[in-house]
């Protein structure tokens, strides 16, 4: 089992990288979210190389949105690392993990297509479950779907 | 014979009578009604959840081949039943449509579940219709969730009921340029356009207004509508 308490001090030993504990994991700067994963990924004692999951959760109070990321190690078999990021509603961008993990790609897509969160350095960021031509990112809280301005009876 | 079920010449008594000799009296229509009932092939495919129970009711325990609906044909030229069974996603909703209308006629459809006959659990959400009858008439709603299988089995029977109860006279399938084709909803920026097709599908704040404009004629009497004046000139 990784100890989350080790791997932040490890961060801020190594990379001078604050985090912050939150939950079950690792609240990051978004400004040096590439090199925390690089640092995971590399490093001998870690050897993160496998990402589960990529997740987004909509703030809608705060107005931020939060990407949560998983990180195994197929070779140490350990895991997770629970990585989470906190970026602005409005003005939605991260860096892509895509890069570095290539497991990202569909799951970035889809974060993209529900929640409209921009990943820098993605190369083909599509809608992937909605169609082309589809406005607005249905699962935002404050998504109004198409029924909600007609009339439905509820009892 | 009289080929309508309507005008039967020979008394219910003689025939129940013959029949106990062993002698059966039928008219051509009751007869073809009894074929098409008994060999109606249903469109095989599935959606969600409550194609698992479809799939149950054509297994030996069940066996829907009791009714003669075990043949479940992979393409639509060949199916006369289409079973909804499962969640129609508004994604999935152009498809659903184009395969009903290739299929050839008399066809019938069930809706089978909660989902698609109003989008079930999933109602509220933004990428299910929230029922099929929004674009291709249906003729059985089986509700649950899902349904078992012997509730399968019995919209079946009340289809066939259905099937009994038709004229080849009347039926609309024999009138002469009689086409039905439903029109394929597109894919539009908030979900699929139109929403519904107002051929088969009203929404119930439409009926409303019908209604009270109907009653208002009945009381007024002379409330100009210009479709019913278009008719009698
Ligand atoms: S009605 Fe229930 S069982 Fe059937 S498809 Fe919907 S969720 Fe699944």
């Amino acid at each position: 089992m990784i100890q989350l308490e080790e791997v932040k001090a490890e961060l801020e030993k190594s990379l001078g990288v604050q985090t912050e504990l939150s939950g079950s994991g690792l609240l990051v700067p978004k400004s040096r979210l590439l090199d925390v994963f690089k640092f995971l990924k590399e490093n001998a004692k870690y050897q993160m190389d496998y990402i589960s999951n990529l997740c987004a959760v909509d703030y809608l109070k705060q107005s931020q949105i939060e990407i949560v990321y998983h990180l195994y190690s197929m070779r140490n078999k350990t895991g997770p690392i629970g990585i989470k990021v906190r970026t602005d509603r409005q003005d939605c961008i991260v860096p892509s993990a895509t890069p570095l993990f290539r497991g990202a790609e569909f799951q970035e897509r889809e974060a993209f297509d529900l929640y409209g969160v921009k990943f820098e350095g993605h190369t083909d960021l599509r809608r992937i479950l909605m169609w082309d031509g589809f406005e607005g990112f249905p699962m935002r809280k404050d998504y109004v779907h198409e029924d909600e301005d007609r009339y439905v009876e509820h009892p | 014979m009289g080929l309508a079920s309507g005008s039967p010449t020979v008394d219910q008594g003689l025939k129940s009578e013959l029949e106990k000799e062993g002698v059966v009296l039928t008219t051509l229509e009751q007869l073809y009604n009894w074929g098409r009932r008994s060999s109606i092939w249903p469109l095989q495919f599935g959606l969600a959840c409550c194609a698992i129970e479809m799939i149950a009711t054509a297994c030996a325990r069940y066996d829907i081949a009791r009714f003669g609906a075990e043949l479940f044909r992979p393409s639509p030229r060949q199916a006369d039943l289409m079973i909804v069974a499962g969640t129609v996603t508004k994604k999935m909703t152009p498809q659903v449509v184009r395969l009903y209308n290739q299929m050839a006629e008399p066809k019938y459809v069930i809706t089978m579940g909660a989902c698609s006959i109003a989008g079930g659990p999933f109602k509220e959400g933004y990428n299910v219709l929230q029922g099929i009858d929004r674009f291709i008439p249906v003729d059985v709603h089986i509700p649950g969730c899902p349904p078992r299988p012997e509730a399968l089995l019995d919209g079946l029977m009340k289809l066939q009921k259905k099937i009994d109860g038709q004229s080849i006279e009347s039926a609309e399938w024999y009138q002469q340029g009689q086409k039905r084709e439903f029109p394929i909803p597109a894919f539009g920026p908030k979900g699929l356009e139109p929403p519904y097709n107002p051929e088969v599908w009203k929404p119930r704040e439409y009926e409303q207004k019908k209604q009270t404009e109907a009653e208002a004629r009945k009381i007024h009497g002379t409330i100009h509508d210009p479709k019913q004046s278009a008719v009698s000139q």
